[in-house]
């Protein structure tokens, strides 16, 4: 019997007085696509980067499994078995690309950063891997030189999702990954996540406020309401019978197209 | 010889939180068997529950009690008490479904969009493509549209590539909500074809078949719902 990639046990993050989560508990499989939803401030971002690692949690564990390997506390582990595992096992895609990307460094060098965190430090391997990776994600490898600034958004958020697949992470953490996207990009970015998904059997965990994303991206869902998560099930289920009402109030106000 | 769906005592509602909290009875105490290799039409008049009963089957619609237990090739699940994990399994293993609208990534080609559902059951690419290819033909979909994504086909050829991917995995149990719905008499003939060839190979099949020419040509036997069933 397999076990899951991750596990999350009652996670509280507060700040100050003001709590983003609260009682969140979660398992995430390998393969499996777990969307996140619910308004701006319902705690989906700051659910997200306590799983990342970025944000420690006030209470609760976030527990992840390397291949073979026990369950290790993200946030209870030393700070270099932490940053490896965050440049090597799993990466978070930031809504802003300026969070997820160096924009001083070309987006070939963006590419290339983790994999010389994991030990590469063979320029001409660096470099090829890096033009396959801009390849895979339709970018011209062509521009492998010029600073992501020069980049359209919809190619810095692709540049951002290059920058994580090359090391070959188990999870990918999006936030919110079509936002701020005019709408053909956004179909092509959705086809892309899906292929990617499918071909590298990633486990993906992605905030969205979209339910048109969740229902094409995601297998499960889980609803989120001021910090705390409302309803879960599978995608479809949430989406066609929702059973809360805050999850029917977010179905029903949806526009159709 | 064993049932492949057994529903037991199935109650589903619908409570309408922003309606004042109204609920809705769907299925009130509802039970059925489908043998293996068996054809049941589901007939009714609207609201009287055919399209949840497909979908409590589906496990697209969470029961409020009861059992809804399916047997594929292997293990029965109860789908009514199952974790999403196991209805996606048992989905890409056992249950293809053709339901009333078709819902997919924008641009993605017609044809990709039919064998990714045999993919997902297993099937290789190079064969996944070939069968994908062979339904389309048969569908009469035009050569012309199967490398173009659905959304500018008319509601007839994307009712058509909404039954393809249900039938593509050749899976041993369908659930078919309507797939002749707005289709005329020579696609008719084609879906009523592709299900008594389904059939044939062994595959037990549910479904509401507003036509009463397809429900007679292929189903084995017909279940009335009322409103009483579902008072």
């Amino acid at each position: 019997m397999t076990e899951p990639l991750l596990r999350v046990r009652g996670l509280d993050k507060s700040f100050g007085r003001v709590t983003a989560c609260r009682a969140v508990s979660l398992d995430l499989w390998p393969g499996e696509v777990l969307g996140i939803v619910g308004e701006s401030g319902s705690g989906k971002t700051t659910l997200l980067r306590c799983l990342a690692g970025e944000l420690e949690p006030t209470a609760g564990s976030v527990e992840f499994r390397a291949a073979e390997g026990p369950f290790e506390d993200v946030h209870r582990m030393g700070e270099a078995r932490r940053r490896y595992l965050m440049r090597t096992q799993w990466g978070i895609v930031h809504q802003n690309p300026r969070d997820g990307l160096r924009m001083r460094v070309s987006a070939g060098g963006n590419v290339g950063e983790r994999l010389m965190a994991a030990g590469e430090r063979h320029y001409g391997r660096i470099r090829a891997e890096a033009v396959s990776w801009l390849d895979r994600v339709e970018l011209d490898p062509g521009r492998i030189d010029e600073l992501p600034a020069l980049f359209s958004g919809g190619m810095q958020q692709r540049l951002q999702i290059a920058r994580i697949l090359v090391s070959r992470p188990r999870i990918v953490y999006l936030d919110e990954p079509t936002g701020g996207l005019d709408v053909s990009i956004q179909a092509r970015l959705l086809d892309l996540l899906r292929r990617l998904v499918r071909d590298l059997a990633l486990a993906v965990v992605i905030v969205t406020h979209d339910l048109g994303v969740a229902r094409l991206l995601t297998d499960r869902l889980m609803v989120m309401r001021r910090g705390e998560v409302v309803e879960e099930g599978l995608t479809d289920q949430v989406l066609d019978d929702p059973r809360h009402a805050y999850s029917q109030l977010l179905v029903s106000s949806v526009i159709g197209a | 010889m064993a049932a492949a769906i057994e529903i037991e005592s199935l109650d589903k509602s619908f409570t309408l939180h922003l309606r004042g909290g109204t609920e809705l009875k769907v299925l009130s105490g509802l039970s059925l068997a489908v043998e293996r290799g068996e054809c049941l039409a589901l007939q009714g008049p609207s609201g009287t529950g055919k399209s949840t009963i497909l979908r409590c089957i589906y496990g697209n619609y969470r029961p409020d009690r009861g059992h809804v237990r399916v047997r594929g090739g292997g293990d029965t699940v109860d789908v009514a008490f199952a974790e999403p994990r196991e209805i996606l399994a048992l989905r890409r293993s056992t249950l293809g479904y053709v339901s009333q609208f078709l819902r997919v990534v924008p641009r993605v080609p017609a044809i990709d969009l039919v064998m990714e559902r045999a993919q997902e059951s297993g099937v290789e690419p190079d064969m996944a493509r070939a069968r994908a290819a062979a339904i389309l033909e048969r569908l009469h979909i035009p050569h012309a549209l199967w490398s173009l994504p659905p959304a500018t086909f008319s509601g007839g050829e994307q009712q058509r590539i909404n039954v393809a991917r249900g039938l593509v995995a050749e899976q041993p149990i369908l659930l078919l909500d309507e797939p002749t719905a707005s289709l005329d008499s020579d696609n008719r003939a084609a879906v009523v074809d592709l299900v008594r060839e389904a059939k044939a190979r062994g595959a037990t099949v549910v479904g509401v078949f507003h036509d009463r020419e397809v429900r007679d040509a292929v189903a084995d036997r017909v279940l009335v719902l009322d409103k009483a069933e579902a008072a």
